[in-house]
C-alpha cells in the first residue's frame, strides 16, 4: 500500500467519523472486529471472574460473612470490623513491623544491586564478569521455600552460620527465636537471593551510556573514579530514581510468603507484617470478615501509594506501570 | 590509553577480591546442600561448622528420595502444573496481549484501563480464596493454574512485542484473507518468539516454585506438588513421611541427608537449565525496563 493511500484513507476516516452517531460508530465497530471481541472474551472473563469478582468480594469486610450464607445473605454490620482492628493492639504492630522490614529493606537492599553493577562494570575481564553475573542471578531462580528451609536450618543454634560467626565471639543461639534478628535476617536473606537479578537492569542502564562521554573524560585526563563520579554515576541516576520511586509505591506491600515460611509464634513481636496477619486470621483462624477488613485496608493505602508514584515517575520520566 | 595509576590497579585486585568473595558467599549455601546430600548421615550429624566436602560418599539419602512415594507424586503434579500451566499463560497471555495492541478498534482502550487497574487494585487474599472456592476449583490441580493465568505486567511486556511488528505484515495478511487468529498465531507468535520464549521460562519458573496457592487450595497429600512436600520437609521439620520403613533411631540421622536430598532432586533441574537460558532471562528483565 502506497503512502498516499494511506494518507487517503485517513483523511476519509476523519471526514466521515463525527458524523456518526456513537451507536452507529458502536455497532460498525462490533462487525468490523467481531473475531477479535471473540478473541478477547476469555481474557475478558478471566479479569472479571479473578480480580472484578474478589474486589466485590471485598465488601464481606462490612459484613458477618459466613459461608453458609454467602457475600450477599451474610448480614450487614458496617465498619465494626475496621473498628475493632484499629483499636487492637495488633494494628500499631503489624503497621510498625511492615514498615520496619520494607524500611529496612529498601535500606539495605536498594543500594545493593547498584554498587554490585558499578563493582562488575569496572572489572576490565569479559570472561570474569559473564561469570560473576551468571553466579549471583542463580539464587534468585531457587525457590523461596528452599531459600527458607535453607534460612532455618543456617540459623539454628548449631547451623553454619552460627558456627561462623562463633568464630568471631558469637554467641550460638536459635536465631529464628529471637525478636531482634528477624529482620536482619530477612533482609540480608533478600540481599543474598536478589542482588545479581537487580543489578541487571542498572548493568543495561550502564551499556547505554555514550563510550564517547568516557573518551573525552581520558583525553581530559579523568582516571577511572572521576570517570565513575562524572559520567558512570550521572548515567544511571534516571534509572536510579524510577526504580526507587516505584519501589516507594510498595512500602507497605510486603509479601506474606516468605514472612510465613520463616515466622514462628515466639517472633511474632517483630516477624508479623500485615499481609501475613491477613493470612493467619483469614485462613487460619477463619475470621473471615474482619481478615478482609485488614486487607482491605492494606489495599486501599497500596493503592494510593502505587498511585502516586506512579504518578511522580511519570511526571519526572514520562515512565509508569502502563 | 592512559596508565593505571598504582591506586587503581589496588582498586582492580580488591575489586576482584570482592568478587570473588561476593561469588562464594553466593555458591556456598548451595554447594552446602550438594555436599551434605552426599554425606554419611551420621558424619553429618555429629559434625559441626562448614562442609567443604561430602563426609564420606554415599547415595543412600537420594535412593530414600526416590523411593519416596510422595516425591514421585509431587514431582508428577509439578510438572502437571508447569507443563499446562504454561499453555494456559501463553495462550491467555498471547490472545490479550494481541487484543491490546489492536489500537483500531473502539473497545480497545476501555478494556486496557479496565486490566491495568487490576494491577492497582486487588479484592485482597480472601475474597480471592472465595473466589476461587466458589467455582469448584477447590482440590483440584487447575487452581493452580486457571486463577493465575494471566499476569498482567507479562502481558503488558508481550503486547509492547506486538506493537513493535510492522503493520504491513498484517496488511498483507488481511489482504490474503487472514483472520486474528491466524494474523496471532502465523505471523505475531512467530515474529514475537524472543518475547514469548521469555514469558515460557517466567512462567514455567513461577509454577515450579509456587506453593502457596498450592497449600491454600489443596487438602489431598496425592495431588501436592513438590514445593509443598518440601515445605513440609524443611519448614515443618516433618519427616515422617520420608522415612516409614526405618528403625526409630536411624530416622532421625537420615531424615537429615534426605532434607538436603530432596533440595537437591527439586531445585536441580531449574539451576541446570539455567546457565543455557540465562540470556533470555536476562532479555526479560530488559524488556520489562523499556515498557510500552
Amino acid at each position: 500500500m502506497s503512502m498516499e493511500s494511506v494518507v487517503k484513507q485517513k483523511t476519509v476516516v476523519t471526514q466521515t467519523a463525527p458524523k456518526q452517531s456513537l451507536g452507529k460508530r458502536l455497532k460498525d465497530d462490533f462487525q468490523r472486529n467481531r473475531a477479535l471481541y471473540l478473541m478477547a472474551l476469555p481474557v475478558l472473563a478471566f479479569y472479571i471472574i479473578f480480580h472484578y469478582v474478589p474486589m466485590y468480594g471485598a465488601i464481606i469486610a462490612f459484613k458477618d460473612f459466613s459461608p453458609m450464607k454467602g457475600i450477599l445473605g451474610s448480614e450487614w454490620i458496617g465498619i465494626q470490623h475496621f473498628k475493632d482492628f484499629f483499636g487492637s493492639i495488633y494494628f500499631s504492630r503489624i503497621l510498625f513491623n511492615t514498615l520496619n522490614i520494607s524500611i529496612s529493606t529498601l535500606i539495605f537492599g536498594f543500594p545493593a544491586p547498584i554498587i554490585l553493577a558499578l563493582l562488575i562494570n569496572e572489572l576490565r575481564s569479559k570472561v570474569f564478569s559473564r561469570t560473576v553475573q551468571t553466579v549471583t542471578y542463580m539464587p534468585h531462580f531457587v525457590s523461596l521455600v528452599v531459600i527458607c528451609g535453607l534460612i532455618k536450618e543456617f540459623t539454628l543454634d548449631t547451623g553454619v552460620v552460627n558456627q561462623v560467626l562463633s568464630v568471631f565471639g558469637w554467641k550460638p543461639v536459635s536465631m529464628l527465636n529471637k525478636p531482634e534478628l528477624f529482620v536482619p535476617i530477612y533482609v540480608i536473606s533478600n540481599i543474598w537471593q536478589e542482588v545479581g537479578w537487580g543489578s541487571i537492569i542498572y548493568l543495561a542502564a550502564l551499556t547505554g551510556i555514550d563510550p564517547q562521554l568516557y573518551e573525552a573524560a581520558k583525553i581530559d585526563g579523568a582516571g577511572r573514579f572521576k570517570q565513575l563520579i562524572h559520567i558512570t554515576i550521572p548515567g544511571i541516576l534516571p534509572t536510579i530514581v524510577i526504580l526507587l520511586i516505584l519501589r516507594m509505591g510498595r512500602l507497605l506491600n510486603v509479601g506474606f510468603e516468605k514472612i510465613i515460611l520463616l515466622y514462628n509464634p515466639a517472633i511474632y513481636e517483630t516477624a508479623d507484617v500485615i499481609s501475613s496477619f491477613v493470612y493467619r486470621k483469614g485462613l487460619l483462624e477463619f475470621n473471615w470478615s474482619y481478615s478482609a477488613a485488614v486487607g482491605l485496608f492494606n489495599s486501599v493505602i497500596n493503592f494510593f501509594m502505587l498511585w502516586s508514584s506512579n504518578w511522580l515517575s511519570r511526571r519526572l520520566k514520562g515512565e509508569s506501570l502502563w | 590509553m592512559i596508565k593505571e595509576s598504582i591506586g587503581e590497579r589496588i582498586f582492580n585486585v580488591i575489586n576482584i577480591c570482592l568478587m570473588i568473595l561476593l561469588m562464594v558467599v553466593t555458591v556456598y549455601p548451595l554447594l552446602y546442600v550438594v555436599f551434605a546430600s552426599l554425606s554419611n548421615p551420621m558424619d553429618l550429624m555429629a559434625h559441626q561448622g562448614l562442609l567443604l566436602k561430602p563426609l564420606g560418599l554415599t547415595l543412600g539419602s537420594f535412593y530414600k528420595v526416590f523411593q519416596n512415594p510422595n516425591i514421585i507424586s509431587g514431582y508428577k503434579n509439578t510438572i502437571f502444573v508447569v507443563f499446562f500451566g504454561v499453555i494456559v499463560n501463553v495462550f491467555m497471555t498471547a490472545l490479550g496481549a494481541y487484543f491490546l495492541s489492536r489500537k483500531k478498534a473502539l473497545w480497545v482502550r476501555p478494556v486496557t484501563i479496565l486490566i491495568v487497574i487490576t494491577m492497582f487494585i486487588s479484592g485482597g487474599l480472601i475474597p480471592f480464596y472465595f473466589t476461587v472456592k466458589s467455582l469448584h476449583l477447590y482440590n483440584s490441580l487447575w487452581a493452580l493454574i486457571i486463577p493465575t493465568a494471566i499476569n498482567t505486567y507479562n502481558m503488558i511486556i508481550m503486547r509492547t512485542a506486538f506493537s513493535a511488528i510492522p503493520d504491513e505484515m498484517e496488511e498483507s495478511a488481511i489482504i490474503d484473507g487472514a483472520g486474528h487468529f491466524t494474523i496471532l498465531f502465523k505471523i505475531m507468535i512467530p515474529l514475537a518468539m524472543p518475547t514469548i520464549a521469555v514469558m515460557i521460562l517466567y512462567y514455567g519458573v513461577h509454577h515450579w516454585n509456587a506453593w502457596f496457592h498450592a497449600m491454600v487450595f489443596l487438602s489431598s497429600r496425592e495431588m501436592f506438588p513438590l514445593q509443598l512436600i518440601l515445605r513440609e520437609i524443611l519448614i515443618q521439620n516433618d519427616t515422617t513421611y520420608m522415612t516409614v520403613n526405618s528403625a526409630t533411631g536411624e530416622e532421625a540421622m537420615i531424615s537429615e541427608t534426605v532434607k538436603y536430598a530432596v533440595i537437591v532432586v527439586a531445585t536441580l533441574p531449574i539451576l541446570a537449565l539455567y546457565p543455557f537460558l540465562q540470556r533470555y532471562f536476562v532479555k526479560g528483565v530488559m524488556i520489562g525496563s523499556l515498557k510500552g
